[in-house]
């Protein structure tokens, strides 16, 4: 390949450990591209990121990021974050998740996460369908979709997890899509910023199943409908329930400020610690 | 905390026992009867300027400690049996990523919800093997306050050593029985190795057939990735390959199976000449005990075992100390767990058991009387 | 020498903390060995409590206690529950506002029981003006008595268990108990 033409990020990949296993259309890959467009933006050290991430798809991206990085359980990447976070706060610890590891299996972290208001990101990249699993419905699939798990359509109701986790206490939460990179990146790093628990829904495509079983037949095609169907939250707001009916609302959710959690157990620490030391970064390594 | 005399808990003394180890994170969820360690860990730990976490769930828990262990503390949790049920899966993930960190597991009656205020040793199976797959940990059961606080002390340390899960489980009983107990005002700390190497040559799964590797922390410039998926030196998945596999697992399991002369210990009494020995561990090698010495001033020739580790299963040591003995009745909470395990080393021996469920553990009349009987 | 005294009544008597401070008393100040154990059920207040200390000057193999030495019953439930196990020619230590004397005198002379009586609830309420130290009470009753500790030792534990600022109270509530004992039977 030639190198001018190389992309621009390319350098904070494991390069031996391309090709990845997406398929043709993932919107992964336009993810990942406005993750590191956004880190550039936030100014975020490269050197200071712990990626996190669950099972799945999405959850796979960390491993391709030349980074600490901890591809962990199914639906549990939040609560090694957690871990990640209290150890050491210097640390900018993003979380990768879907919307099966993030909503379905992991539900219970996400939203605790969210109450603790712990300085972590989350970057849920929902496609309303498990990929890694050959296309069975998941929490967010739209009522009346198929999967495999759903040959005659979903009979749930989905969750709107951005409505979900800002209930929960999340102190930054924006909905965007793939087909918005700009406002994508814009808002990863606004999160990035957040002192606080961050949560980017980037609903994105899955051609190989949800498109697939939904009629969809291209991911192009996927990304424009995704386009039309959006309607900003500004706008959204004004409308009434059946005005929405069909239509996915993108914007900013939460944009507030509120104490975090990995701050306030630094201070219970300089408060409470009678060694002298309130705070015990990398001690695995000490010898008392 | 200086070297002084307490009158505590078990649970209590679990928990300074990890906190003079080193531990500086603990992330639990409330369950009897365990919950004394949280307690007190949540007092003690800010003291020393370390993390306590109340987490949703047992899963969570230990999905924290693992974080906080990768980001370079010593960290751990401690549940009961329907908690200790959660945690398996992160067991497995500690297990195949090879996370130092440490589980008191004080058992109650079960299964299910079972009895949340009585003792059981029913657990025994379920922490060597309660998640999916081949691999090995370490268990220690302690049979008293001072042994919970030694053992969990020590646990701290074979974790690093061996880069693995190491459970230490009581029970009930030993978890809020009160005894004196000395806490020294030190004890050993092994360090967690830091690589020799620099990031651009440093493999972090990079070992020999038997042993481990050393362990950077998140933040060191490292840039390691660590799954659960099955992977190769350099810690990348490769999850179909046989040989991959094969390798990590199998020294997985090896680096503790052949390691087993070094870590198992047992204690003993009278077993020279016995002709029957009591093989126990945790609360009812106490009653065990008893019994032999009723016995022995009884004129029988009986003798004692009690495991100090129960996995890996110090088998030869088991072998060595019952060789003159043509019986052994295994004493356990349980309708038989290590039995089998007692049975399996010593085929040639009469092993049988006296189990005994319903949260309270065998008497020293019931064991002299099967001492008699076998 | 081993003693086994096993210490039984209602959830909210502090019957726990009468074990743990009597253990601590032979464990961190008379030098001896102790356990204290304990069982309860699902209930804070209202149901069984119960404590047993085992006191040995060597060290405990058995911690549990099968047929105690001496048992103080501060319930009538409770009473009914452990009477039968009390070793033949033991102490008996009774709150008598909770358990009338008749119920226990075939057994006393049927098994050769020393019998004592120490309403320590009522003179934890009269003396001390606080039902809550009758455990405290208890505790002075159960040194004079048995002598299983020393009062000496008995006091420290019971100043370093209860709640700071608290410790005249249960010290004035630990002597009036004591001094129930020298009433005699």
């Amino acid at each position: 390949m030639d190198k001018t033409r190389e992309n621009r990020f390319m350098k904070y990949l494991r390069k031996d450990r391309l090709p990845n296993i997406f398929c043709a259309g993932c919107g992964n890959g336009i993810i990942m591209n406005t993750f590191f467009n956004g880190m550039e933006m936030a100014e975020i050290d490269f050197e200071n990121i712990v990626l996190v991430s669950g099972i799945g798809c999405s959850s796979r991206i960390p491993g391709y990021v030349k980074c600490d990085s901890l591809h962990t359980t199914h639906g549990r990447p939040i609560s090694f974050a957690t871990g990640i976070k209290l150890a050491n706060p210097e640390l900018d610890v993003v979380v990768f998740t879907g919307d099966g590891d993030a909503a379905a299996i992991g539900g219970n972290h996400l939203i605790h996460g969210a109450r603790r208001n712990i300085d972590l990101t989350v970057i849920c990249i929902n496609n309303s369908i498990y990929g890694m699993t050959g296309g069975q419905i998941s929490p967010t699939s739209p009522k009346g979709s198929y999967g495999s798990t759903a040959p005659y359509g979903a009979l749930e109701n989905p969750f709107n997890l951005s409505e979900l986790v800002k209930a929960a206490g999340a102190t930054y939460v924006a909905r965007w899509t793939t087909a918005h990179p700009v406002q994508l990146s814009n808002t990863i790093k606004k999160a990035l910023l957040n002192k606080g628990f961050s949560f980017v829904e980037a609903v994105s495509q899955c051609p190989t199943y949800f498109g697939r079983k939904n009629r969809m037949k291209s991911p192009i095609e996927m990304m424009h409908r995704m386009k039309e169907e959006s309607v900003l939250k500004r706008k959204a707001d004004q409308l009434t329930e059946s005005e929405l009916e069909g239509k996915l609302v993108v914007g900013e959710f939460q944009n507030k400020t509120a104490p975090e959690f990995s701050d306030k157990i630094c201070r219970l620490l300089e408060d409470k610690c009678v060694t002298g030391k309130p705070s015990s970064l990398k001690s695995a390594y000490q010898e008392d | 905390m200086k070297a002084e005399k307490y009158f505590i808990q078990g649970n209590e003394a679990c928990a300074r026992g990890a906190l003079k180890a080193g531990c500086r994170f603990f992330a639990g969820y409330p369950i009897t009867p365990s919950t004394e360690i949280a307690e007190d860990m949540a007092v003690f730990l800010p003291r020393e300027g370390g993390s306590f976490i109340q987490m949703e769930d047992e899963i969570s828990a230990l999905g924290a400690v693992i974080g906080a262990v990768w980001t370079g503390l010593k960290a751990m949790t401690a549940t009961s049996g329907p908690g200790f049920s959660l945690m398996q899966e992160h067991i497995g993930y500690a297990a195949m990523t090879e996370t130092p960190l440490v589980i008191v597991n004080m058992q109650r009656g079960s299964p299910s919800t079972g009895q949340p205020t009585m003792a059981s040793q029913s657990d025994m199976m379920q922490s060597r093997w309660g998640s999916h797959g081949d691999y090995e940990i370490i268990a220690l059961s302690p049979s008293s306050v001072q042994e919970c606080f030694d053992f969990t002390a020590e646990a701290f340390n074979l974790a690093e050593k061996y880069r693995v899960p190491v459970m230490v489980m009581g029970d009930e009983i030993v978890g809020h029985m009160r005894e004196k107990i000395i806490i020294p005002d030190k004890v050993e700390i092994l360090p967690r190795q830091m690589p020799k190497e620099g990031p651009e040559t440093f493999l972090p799964y990079q070992a020999p057939p038997e042993g481990t590797s050393a362990m950077p922390a998140f933040g060191d410039g490292y840039k390691m990735h660590i799954t659960g998926l099955t992977h190769d030196e350099r810690g990348y998945p490769d999850a179909s390959n046989p040989q991959t596999h094969s390798e990590l697992v199998n020294r997985l399991c090896d680096k503790i199976l052949k390691k087993t002369a070094e870590i198992a210990r047992i204690q003993e009494e009278s077993t020279a000449d016995a002709d029957v020995i009591a093989l126990s561990y945790g609360a009812p090698s106490r009653s065990a005990l008893k019994a032999v010495r009723n016995a022995r001033n009884q004129d029988i020739k009986a003798g004692f075992i009690k495991l100090d580790t129960v996995w890996p299963f110090p088998e030869e040591l088991v072998r060595e100390t019952t060789k003159n003995a043509g019986k052994v009745v295994v004493v356990e909470m349980n309708l038989g767990q290590i039995f089998y395990e007692v049975q399996r080393v010593l085929p040639e021996v009469k092993v049988e058991l006296l189990p005994k469920i319903g949260g309270e553990m065998q008497s020293p009349q019931e064991i002299l009387e099967k001492i008699k009987s076998i | 020498m081993r003693k086994d005294i096993r210490i039984a009544g209602f959830g909210g008597q502090g019957i726990i903390l009468a074990g743990i401070v009597i253990g601590k008393a032979a464990a961190l100040h008379d030098d001896m060995f102790a356990v204290q154990t304990q069982s309860y059920g699902p209930e804070a207040r209202g149901g069984a409590s119960k404590t047993e200390v085992v006191i040995s000057d060597e060290e405990i193999d058995y911690p549990k206690i099968e047929n105690p030495d001496i048992l103080v019953a501060m319930s009538h439930e409770a009473l009914m529950a452990y009477l039968d196990d009390l070793k033949d020619g033991g102490i008996l230590i009774i709150d008598p506002d909770m358990i009338p004397e008749e119920d226990v005198l075939p057994f006393v002379k049927e098994h050769n029981i020393k019998l004592y009586k120490a309403p320590a609830t009522r003179t934890a309420d009269e003396k001390i003006g606080l039902k809550i130290v009758a455990n405290i009470v208890m505790i002075g009753a159960i040194t004079r008595i048995t002598k299983v500790v020393s009062e000496d030792s008995a006091r420290k534990a019971v100043a370093e268990s209860v709640p700071p600022g608290t410790e005249d109270k249960n010290l004035a509530a630990f002597e009036a108990g004591a001094a129930l004992a020298d009433g005699g039977v």
